[in-house]
């Protein structure tokens, strides 16, 4: 009972190293760099703009993943019912011809208890199907595809009746289009409703942002200063962040000042960037509180939070809805930024690429963060916009890439997953020792 | 008395017809330490269920009898209940959450939080966590315990003993409580933490807590109990003051059985004296039944009875020599080195295991008794085959008389050979078990907890056919709790402990020799390992 022997044990060493670790992020890192080697006509300048606008529009999504990873519910394909509840509420919105701001915070408002409500069914499935949570939230994809099918396609028009003019109204009076334009916001529309609030350039943001940074890492130092043993932190990984944020902040001093090449890059929206950074903050801050902390508690071992007496049921509930509501307002963020709601299509393939994405970030079925989404959603996109690229200059042949695209998105959740489970089995096996 | 804090009055219990506890009545006094003693299924787990309002006790129709707390009757119908009761458990398998540092373990689901901006809103639960707080409730609750770990330390990588205490720095940080329970806290400590232990329930004692004291461990008992209670399949053997026993009568009392079955004739047969298996620091990784270095060696034509209490690592010898679970160290079969973590090399040297997993390793529930008894020699000894050169068919007409003859032989009770396992009685499932072996034609046979679930009928048939089989030349090595029938066939009984061969016994050594032994409390006389 002394000491020493705690000493002793924080200096014991790892069991993975760090490579093993983040083998996922690193080959997106190479791929991304590979591209940049073998395709000539990547400009830093288009592909900047590429990344800030696809990170913008993705990056809610991925974070509403980080909750059920946290709560053990693993990667929550679900999200999808969230970007269906967000469809629904576009919809609605659009065929009373609401706009502008006011028209985008009803839209979101609107999403707000129908995502809810979907989320509690959604969680409630969850909870039947214990241990295979991940599967069942991919089946209940295809299940509401097929209910939010009947009701664009049947139920609009038939059961709710609709006038045969409305733009929104396929011709012959049932059903809603294809796709639907969200209007510029210029004319009462939705596109851009939240991004035109308010933009900045690229630069700028990007000093804002590595400012802070910065000062999160001096913040670390002075903590640790006052406590060292409380607040522990990764020494190198701290300082590399703080050279590379002093480097990021000279560099774009020095572009704004020069108003080199950089400049052009396309403005960054401020409010939906800060939405972003709201919902990283909430996640943070939710794990400080009870509810956060009975997330972590179900999420480590149903078993013994059952035994202390938390309602794990109604906790894994409460965690899946946060994530439905998440997902549906992330994917008003997306949708208000391309423009048209492809109204059969847009919500398929947010689940996949968002766990991708997320999986990507170096997050695991059972470890998951706002940095694992952050630093996802920039690897992800690189990688989706540089393999039409390197199809093209490799191959002679876009489309080449485009295959490649869909290759990494399931090879990369397939290779996470079965990291993890190979990750499992090894702590798991019997020996000797 | 006024001191009285808890007292089971004529507790009893039954499971679907099967009386397991019977007229028990305990008592116990502020700052008492009461031992809780019996060997397995002696009606410990089941007495300490009750106490918990287990939802188990509920579903199976509750309990007679009554549980006074402070001279009040309570009825405790949840582990809540229990909770609010002021009774307390440290679990023999540990409820921490790896992944949680100390505070959060020791405050699990009852951390102290403080009203933020949004939580007037949306209620307590989102009230933010007051980490300063709960770690200083932490500090208090390892004070008392002497630990001087820091409680912001992560769990995960603790050695056990700490874990331990902070189980115990849980119950004790809940306000109120008043009875204390452990179950078997010391079955996976090292000594010098086992000793740290029990000075800290000496000092919760001291400050006027219940305790229950639940241990195998009869030094232990001697060392800290005030009063020890004997249970013994259900019954409420005796309450003595420690003072006025000892561990021979304590040791004697958990083991003395009214029923012994008879020790029939034919004993001291055809033993050779050549050695048929020879093992040599056989180290075993079997979850909850470690061996940790096991010396032992059979003669042909022995009964050897492998006996110990549960958890000691006796279950785990037969596993490791069949390579259902990885083992290290050496293994002389009939003079032959026997690769170990190999189970077709091992079945096809000649020795056939019996498992005391049944249902799960030995057999095919969902099969026909006959390819149940077919099976392994088809895989192993390509038996009960007929030979196309590229492919290979059943040969079940073969399967089939050599099964009926099995039926036969072994008087297993069904319709036809062709009836699913999974519909037999466990006896006739054992002996299924048996066949299956058998077929192998082995030279020894490992057989684990022979009697597990079957009714004595059916026990005493499975013991007499062991016995037949032996007296035909066969090598039998026989792993089970229950000492009565170890000790009423075999020629001679290795006693595990804590992973270790504590002795060799012949069966009609005394009683308390077995209970000592068992227990761990012999370490003089008898020792090998």
């Amino acid at each position: 009972m002394n000491n020493a022997k705690t000493r002793e044990r924080l200096n014991t060493p790892k069991t993975s190293t760090w490579v093993a670790d983040n083998i996922v992020s690193l080959i997106f890192v190479a791929f991304t760099i590979f591209g940049f080697l073998v395709s000539d006509g990547v400009t830093i300048n288009f592909f900047l703009t590429e990344l800030s606008s696809r990170f913008f529009r993705n990056a809610f999504l991925v974070l509403s993943l980080v909750i059920p990873v946290v709560a053990g519910l693993g990667l929550n394909f679900g999200i999808v019912v969230g970007a269906m509840s967000a469809q629904i509420a576009i919809a609605i919105v659009r065929y009373f011809e609401f706009g502008g701001i006011a028209g985008l915070v009803l839209t979101f408002v609107l999403a707000l208890p129908i995502a809810g409500l979907f989320g509690y069914f959604t969680g409630a499935l969850y909870n039947k199907t214990r241990g295979q949570e991940m599967i069942a939230s991919l089946m209940v994809c295809y299940f509401a595809n097929g209910l939010y099918q009947f009701l664009f396609l049947f139920v609009v028009g038939v059961i709710i009746k609709v006038p045969k003019t409305h733009p929104m109204i396929k011709p012959d009076g049932v059903g809603v289009r294809m796709t639907v334009d969200l209007v510029p916001v210029e004319n009462g529309g939705l596109k851009y409703a939240l991004d035109k609030i308010w933009e900045i350039p690229f630069m700028w943001a990007i000093l804002i942002v590595f400012a802070c940074i910065l000062l999160l890492q001096l913040w670390k130092i002075y903590r640790n200063k006052n406590n060292p043993a409380l607040y522990r932190y990764n020494k190198t990984m701290v300082l590399i962040n703080a050279a590379l944020s002093t480097a990021m902040i000279a560099l774009s001093i020095y572009s704004i000042l020069t108003n080199s090449r950089l400049m052009i890059i396309r403005k960054v929206p401020v409010v939906t960037g800060l939405l972003i950074v709201a919902l990283c903050v909430f996640n943070e801050l939710i794990l400080r509180t009870k509810l956060g902390q009975d997330f972590r508690s179900v999420g480590q071992s149903q078993h013994i939070a059952e035994v202390s007496g938390i309602n794990v049921d109604k906790t894994r509930i409460i965690a899946t809805i946060m994530s439905t509501v998440f997902a549906s307002w992330g994917q008003i963020m997306y949708l208000q930024n391309m423009g048209t709601l492809n109204t059969y299509g847009a919500h398929t393939q947010i689940g996949m690429f968002s766990v991708a994405a997320l999986l990507v970030g170096g997050a695991s079925t059972q470890k998951a963060g706002v940095k694992h989404a952050v630093i996802g959603t920039l690897l992800f996109n690189s990688m989706f916009i540089m393999s039409p690229e390197i199809g093209l200059s490799l191959f002679g042949n876009a489309l080449l890439g485009e295959y490649f695209r869909t290759f990494m998105v399931y090879g990369v959740i397939g290779l996470a997953l079965g990291l993890h489970v190979w990750r499992t089995n090894k702590k798991g096996k019997i020996t000797l020792n | 008395m006024s001191d009285s804090l808890l007292s089971l009055k004529h507790v009893s219990k039954e499971y679907s017809g099967n009386k397991v506890l019977k007229d028990i009545s305990i008592e116990l006094k502020k700052g008492e330490i009461h031992a809780l003693i019996g060997e397995n299924g002696a009606g410990k787990s089941t007495l300490m269920n009750i106490l918990f309002g287990m939802p188990v006790i509920h579903t199976t129709g509750g309990y007679e009898g009554a549980i006074e707390i402070e001279g009040k009757e309570v009825h405790i119908k949840s582990p809540h209940d229990a909770m609010n009761y002021g009774i307390g458990m440290v679990h023999q398998e540990f409820m921490l959450i790896n992944g949680f540092t100390i505070t959060e373990n020791i405050k699990l689901n009852r951390e102290i939080t403080k009203p933020n901006l949004v939580s007037p809103v949306f209620g307590k639960r989102l009230e933010t966590l007051d980490i300063k707080k709960m770690n200083e409730d932490a500090r208090n609750a390892l004070d008392i315990l002497d630990m001087n770990i820091d409680e912001f330390l992560p769990v995960a990588g603790l050695p056990v003993g700490h874990m331990q205490f902070i189980e115990i720095a849980r119950e004790i940080d809940k306000t109120g409580i008043k009875i204390l329970v452990f179950d078997e806290p010391t079955a996976v400590l090292a000594e010098a933490e086992a000793k740290n232990l029990l000075n800290a329930i000496r000092k919760l004692s001291q400050k006027g807590i219940g305790i229950i004291f639940i241990s195998h461990r009869l030094d232990e008992i001697i060392d800290v109990a005030d009063t020890v209670t004997v249970l013994r399949d259900g019954e409420h053997v005796v309450t003595k003051n420690v003072k006025d026993t000892n561990k021979y009568e304590i040791a004697q009392l958990m083991v003395g059985r009214k029923i012994n079955i008879e020790r029939g004739e034919g004993i001291n047969k055809n033993i050779v004296d050549e050695t048929i298996l020879n093992i040599k620091d056989l180290a075993v990784a079997m979850p909850g039944e470690r061996v940790k270095g096991i010396d032992l060696s059979v003669k042909r034509g022995e009964i050897v009875g492998i006996g110990g209490l549960a958890g000691q690592g006796k279950l785990g010898l037969a596993n490791g020599i069949m390579g259902i679970f990885p083992a290290k160290g050496e293994v002389e079969f009939e003079g032959n080195n026997l690769a170990l973590n190999d189970p077709k090399t091992a079945i096809k040297s000649g020795i056939a295991f019996v498992s005391e997993d049944r249902k799960g390793v030995g057999l095919l529930l969902d099969e026909s008794i006959e390819s149940n008894i077919a099976f392994s020699a088809m895989q192993i000894n390509n038996d009960f085959l007929i030979n196309f050169g590229a492919v290979k068919l059943k040969d079940s007409a073969k399967i089939r008389s050599h099964a009926v003859k099995m039926i036969g032989d072994l008087d297993i009770r069904c319709t036809s050979s062709m009836q699913m396992v999974g519909s037999l009685s466990g006896g006739n499932q054992q002996k299924v078990c048996v066949a299956r072996a058998l077929t192998l034609k082995p030279t020894l046979l490992l057989v684990s907890e022979p009697t597990r679930g079957i009714d004595i009928g059916a026990k005493k048939l499975v013991l007499d056919l062991l016995k037949q089989l032996n007296n035909e030349g066969m090598t039998i090595v026989m792993t089970s709790s229950e000492l009565a029938e170890l000790r009423s066939i075999c020629d001679r009984i290795v006693i595990i402990c804590e992973g270790k061969v504590e002795g060799v016994l012949p069966p009609d050594a005394p009683d308390a020799e077995f209970g000592l032994m068992m227990s761990g409390s012999r370490h003089t006389e008898g020792s090998e390992a």
